[in-house]
């Protein structure tokens, strides 16, 4: 197969869904059956990306395949220079993998939505909004370039909106929505500024050209702290898409949309997206810029796990368990165990979806029950969804033998070394805390849901199991969930295709004094080959062998000991939960109340913008147009008095005149009396006055 | 050159229409609508030739042959009156890449408008008649290359609308269009002080080589036509050029509105009808960043070189303070009022880049925030119309009563929350990179993103509030969009979403005219 055929039923595979989307969304009033041929055309993305991805990790496993197009041009533009804006393709192995596991997962939620979704008002609709979801997240995928990364970025932000909102009649529903959508926005911002950055110095969106830039050492603006900023403000963007803290706030929330919806973007790859944006930028990451990503990551999963103990509502719970993972991801890359990061990236996809699926699973056989303490003992009936949910719960719980096992404890390794490396120990200790932590959460989960005595016997007699198109979809996952697709040791990672041959971690391009010393490649003919790749220091090689075990041991300790001890409180009863919450009261609020994040959002950011504008309306309406009303109110006055002037003095004068000339005209009326003899006396006495007055004789 | 009159024709036209309109009999109130709708979709169509007949590498702006359709001859001409010599004044019309833009959109809007407006039913004959007046003058305001006649128009459109508010308008309408026209009257003393100094610093070679004062913008903006003794000649070292300049940018920037100018606009949108809203949101408002682009940035370019921060400045709190105020807001149209304040702040930022990308995008934000905004006034009319009120926390859950309307809604929403895929999010973005490139207005830049975030924030609780929820029984009986809204909803869309997927399709009109004009602009010796 010719790379430009590739390509090609790539773009197929990008545009199918927006097809299903377009379709159902002008005719899907009128032809309701319209979903299954969008459940059809997810059917035959996946198809297609099958062939892709074997193709490409087959023959061409070390090329990538790009193809772009000329969006925008200014060529000719005097300042600040000639401007074309390239949208285009990349396909490389992370890639196809992406492609893959996208739209398997896809398809298996639309499978399973068949008969979830039954009855719903907006059925057919429904689909319409997974299909414009499935051509966001594949457009993610797909991009050779940074703005057509934030473009899809936004889409898919635009779909969840949609999907977190599709209920839209309860108000937690919309409010979840906006939610979303508006702290997404927060880091797209920062995402959206740190682009700026790139392009300025580089006039160009494109990945590869802006790292063959900064390799031969042209750096933003010249100076090094404009790389870890850039790079910093990118990874905004995916602390707001995959839930890191401070932003993680909405994940949760968006728990309000359907559970299919959940599994698919909010679990497996609309958060993953996060992730997968930093692992397309990991080689332009300074150290500084590596350490923030570490510690975020690493506190995000801290945060979130803690949070997981105390929650009852089962889709909760597997909420914050997504974002203690996504934490895992996010600290991985910023460790530098890239390749583990994106392995756990594609493994939680699978176990994940099993999870959320499964617990659609149970609150579809439960009425929409979600809250763990009315359920109990749901084993019996639905064994399907039991056995698939335990063995994901095994996988994120990282138990040997299945898939969470292989990239969790390579991400341990990862924190170990780094730690040992930079004296950043608290990274591997909060890291195994959270190994810990999320092995007992995750084994509450499962016996209270499917362990033990039922609570709500009116619920558990009309729970079943679910119908095949609904179990189908378990199955599929629960098997991924297995070592045996990604290495044939089931305790060595690396010995298997996905790290040894597909996936490699690629060299850092930044100058070498902004790198950790272990990223710096040596000088000497040693060069430690890592996966094939020449990056690390024949020390980093060193301490990751060293670290192997130790971490391999430590991860398995600290998983049996949460496992243990879950099942000492809730299988056995040895323990009291609820005797140890009364103990800890204050601890177990903080958790329960997750940290009181959102009541320190509302009363601070929310709060202060709405008081903020409304002084600012009031001050608008008061004191900006004040002043316009004010000057208009001033010159009527002014006119009022010119008009009263006017009137009075200057009109005044005018009538005082004629007023006077009258006055004296009816005074000297009186002389004519029209009687000749007064006239004759007054022409005597005037001709007398005259002779008087000149004196003639 | 002497070729067919065409921007006479798209311009004289709705006059035309406006003298049959006055001959006809008032109890024909359908005719006199479909005259309308048919002048302006007539206007639509020799938009269209125009466009098809453009050569896209036309750069205009300063160069008089580059420019196309153009028609010039002299118009007032009287010559020989004691001081002041001859005066002329030319008609002297043309297009380049900065107006074509803006003439598809003016016959876009007033089509729309006109669609629109079938829902009036107070003295038909009059609406109508104002109605193509307005348009005459807007459509001219864009053709026009003579100062005196750019004034012309500018002052044209004043009176219709003054009408069209202060009678067919809401319960306050005579406080609004009284607002509106003194306002922006006021404004306009500015601009004709300004054209006068202008007239009287600069003289045009005439063929007979002559030296004639001119009203000519290209020839004011030819350095080698002004006096030494001139008060706006930039050879006259006691020039008053700076104060010109901002008189007439206070002039123009009354009509964006730039803040602290703006307060008039709320009160004309909520007041005005809706067609008249969809006119000024949509045409109005660009006629202040047009005439800042074509009157002042290549006529004073030394002074705006050195404005240019401040210009950046006040872009940013158009932006910042539009949308926070807009935030504010309990009335839908004004929320969608002050939306638009803050859109027009970055037009104004990626004017105040100086760079090609940063015009592009202003001038390409011009159009798409007339054809966004359009489609939300259009919005605001249908709920309007149908309930009667436009508080926004006196709805709920109409998405369920009006699905299609709810999906218009969503797109025009979206639209200018700045989502990729539909135009606005092209505009703003070629804004930002355009302004983030200079760093004198980085900063500003980097504060101006906030506006994206609030945009999404209003935005989504304007949608939420009206629409989502459990349905508000008051409702129960609204009715879905009719054949006459669809007409109106779906070209815009169609547009809206073409171009934010081929945005080339506009810029590439208007590129070499902004090329032309940043070359102009920033080259310190004079190009001529």
């Amino acid at each position: 197969m010719s790379e430009s055929l590739l390509i090609n039923i790539c773009i197929v595979i990008l545009f199918l869904p927006l097809l299903g989307f377009t379709t159902v969304v002008l005719l899907g009033k009128r032809i309701p059956k319209l979903y299954l041929f969008e459940v059809a055309i997810l059917g035959i993305a996946l198809l297609l990306s099958i062939i892709v991805a074997y193709v490409k990790l087959s023959f061409y496993n070390t090329k990538d395949i790009v193809a772009a197009f000329t969006w925008i041009t200014m060529g000719n533009a005097p300042s600040p220079g000639a401007i074309s804006i390239e949208l285009g393709f990349k396909i490389d192995n992370i890639t196809v993998l992406m492609l893959f596991v996208v739209n398997l997962i896809s398809f298996l939620v639309h499978v399973f939505s068949i008969e979830y979704m039954r009855g719903d008002k907006l059925y057919t609709r429904y689909f319409a909004y997974l299909g414009i979801f499935t051509f966001s997240m594949l457009g993610i995928v797909l991009t050779h370039n940074l703005l057509m990364m934030y473009i899809f970025w936004e889409l898919v932000g635009l779909s969840s909106y949609l999907l977190i909102g599709f209920w839209f009649e309860k108000k937690s529903a919309s409010d979840a929505a906006k939610k979303a959508f508006i702290v997404n926005r927060i880091g797209d911002i920062g995402m959206f500024a740190g682009i700026l950055i790139l392009f300025t110095q580089y006039k160009t969106f494109t990945f590869d050209v802006i790292y063959q830039q900064i390799a031969a050492g042209n750096i933003p603006f010249g100076s090094n702290a404009w790389l870890t900023a850039a790079g910093i403000l990118i990874f905004m963007g995916a602390v707001g898409k995959s839930a890191q803290f401070p932003l993680h706030v909405w994940l949760p929330d968006a728990m309000e949309g359907p559970t299919p919806v959940s599994a698919l973007i909010h679990a497996a790859t609309m958060v993953a997206a996060g992730v997968y944006l930093v692992v397309r930028i990991f080689v332009m990451l300074t150290a500084d810029a590596m350490l923030v990503i570490a510690v975020i990551g690493a506190f995000t999963s801290l945060v979130a796990a803690t949070i997981a103990l105390t929650q009852n509502d089962i889709k909760k719970v597997l909420a914050y368990s997504t974002v203690s993972q996504l934490g895992y991801m996010v600290m991985s890359l910023g460790v530098g165990a890239y390749a583990f990061a994106f392995f756990h990236l594609i493994t939680h996809a699978f176990f994940k979806a099993c999870l959320f699926l499964g617990s659609g699973s149970v609150i579809h056989s439960m009425h929409h029950e979600q809250d763990i303490r009315n359920m109990g003992g749901l084993k019996k009936k639905m064994p399907v969804t039991y056995y698939t949910f335990l063995i994901s719960t095994l996988a994120i719980s990282g138990v040997p033998l299945f898939s969470g096992f292989l990239s969790k404890d390579g991400i341990l390794a990862g924190t170990l070394a780094f730690g040992k490396l930079t004296g950043h120990w608290l990274i591997p200790i909060i890291g195994f805390t959270v190994a810990g932590l999320t092995a007992f959460y995750m084994f509450r989960l499962v016996i209270l849901t499917f362990h033990g005595e039922p609570k709500d016997h009116h619920k558990y007699d009309h729970a079943h199991e679910s119908p095949f198109v609904m179990a189908a979809p378990l199955v599929v996952l629960a098997a991924l969930s297995i070592f045996i697709w990604y290495t044939p040791n089931p305790i060595g990672a690396s010995d298997g295709w996905v790290l040894k041959n597909w996936i490699k971690t690629p060299t850092q391009v930044v100058p070498l004094e902004t790198r950790y010393d272990f990223m710096k490649p040596s000088t000497e003919e040693a060069k430690a080959e890592v996966h094939g790749e020449v990056i690390h220091s024949v020390e980093y090689t060193e301490t990751m062998h060293w670290a192997h075990y130790p971490a391999m041991f430590l991860s398995l300790a600290v998983a049996g000991l949460g496992i243990l001890i879950a099942f000492m409180f809730y299988q056995w009863k040895k323990l009291n939960a609820d005797k140890l919450a009364e103990k800890l009261k204050p601890l177990y609020n903080f958790s329960l109340n997750k940290w009181f994040l959102d009541e320190l959002y509302d009363m601070t950011a929310i709060a202060g913008t709405l008081s903020f504008s409304s002084i600012l309306a009031w001050f608008d309406n008061k004191i900006v147009d004040g002043i316009v009303n004010g000057s208009a109110t001033v010159t009527r006055f002014v006119s009022r008095m010119s008009g009263w002037f006017d009137t009075f003095i200057v009109d005044g004068f005018v009538n005082f005149t004629a007023f006077f000339s009258g006055f004296v005209g009816l005074s000297f009326r009186r002389l004519q009396t029209g009687k000749v003899q007064t006239y004759i006396v007054f022409v005597i006495f005037a001709i007398i006055i005259l002779l008087m007055f000149f004196k003639p004789f | 050159m002497i070729g067919f009159p065409i921007l006479s024709l798209i311009t004289f036209l709705p006059v035309l229409g406006m003298f049959l309109i006055l001959f006809m009999k008032k109890e024909q109130p359908k005719s006199i609508k479909y005259l309308t709708l048919g002048i302006t979709a007539l206007q639509v169509v020799l938009a269209v030739i125009l466009l098809a007949n453009y050569n896209y590498a036309s750069a205009g702006i300063y160069e008089e042959k580059s420019f196309k359709f153009i028609e010039k001859f002299r118009w007032i001409n009287i010559s020989g009156i004691s001081w002041l010599g001859t005066v002329k004044v030319d008609y002297f019309l043309g297009i380049d890449g900065l107006s074509m833009p803006m003439v598809l959109l003016t016959a876009l809007i007033s089509f729309i408008a006109a669609i629109s407006s079938w829902t009036i039913e107070k003295s038909v004959k009059g609406y109508f008649a104002l109605f193509l007046l307005l348009d005459a003058g807007m459509m001219g305001v864009f053709v026009s290359l003579d100062f005196f006649l750019f004034y012309i128009f500018w002052e044209l459109m004043l009176l219709p609308m003054y009408f069209l508010i202060g009678i067919w308008g809401g319960p306050r309408k005579e406080y609004a269009a009284i607002k509106f026209f003194i306002y922006t009257l006021f404004g306009s003393v500015f601009i004709l002080l300004v054209m006068i100094g202008l007239y009287f610093s600069a003289t045009e070679l005439m063929a007979d080589g002559s030296k004639v004062h001119t009203f000519s913008l290209l020839a004011l903006m030819n350095p080698a036509n002004y006096s030494a003794d001139g008060i706006l000649s930039a050879l006259n070292p006691n020039n008053l050029r700076l104060i010109a300049y901002i008189a007439l940018f206070a002039g123009f920037a009354i009509k964006i509105p730039m803040f602290p100018f703006h307060t008039w606009l709320p009160d004309a949108h909520v007041e005005a009808p809706t067609p008249i809203s969809v006119i000024l949101a949509g045409v109005l408002l660009k006629m202040g960043t047009y005439g800042i682009l074509r009157v002042s940035y290549p006529i004073f370019p030394d002074i705006t070189r050195e404005l240019m921060w401040y210009i950046g400045l006040f872009g940013m709190i158009n932006i910042v303070y539009g949308a926070l105020v807009a935030l504010a807001q309990k009335d839908f149209k004004k929320l969608i009022a002050y939306s638009s304040v803050s859109h027009m702040g970055y037009v104004l930022l990626g004017m105040a880049s100086l760079t090609t990308v940063g015009i592009n995008g202003a001038i390409f934000q011009m159009f798409n925030h007339g054809t966004i905004t359009a489609m939300l006034f259009l919005i605001v009319g249908v709920v309007y119309d149908r309930a009667h009120t436009r508080g926004l926390n006196d709805f709920g859950g109409l998405a369920s009563q009006m699905p299609v309307y709810t999906g218009f809604v969503t797109v025009a929403f979206f639209a200018a929350i700045g989502l990729p895929s539909m135009s606005g999010f092209v505009s703003e973005a070629l804004v930002f990179i355009g302004a983030f490139g200079v760093s004198s207005i980085r900063v500003l830049t980097l504060i101006s993103t906030l506006g994206i975030l609030l945009g999404a924030g209003y935005m989504l609780w304007t949608l939420q509030r009206i629409f989502f929820g459990p349905l508000n029984e008051k409702w129960a009986t609204l009715k879905d969009l009719d054949k006459r809204e669809y007409a109106m909803f779906i070209p815009l869309t169609i547009i809206i979403i073409f171009l934010g997927v081929y945005p080339s399709g506009m810029l590439d009109i208007m590129n070499s005219s902004v090329n032309s004009l940043v070359n102009f602009v920033t080259s310190l010796a004079p190009i001529h």
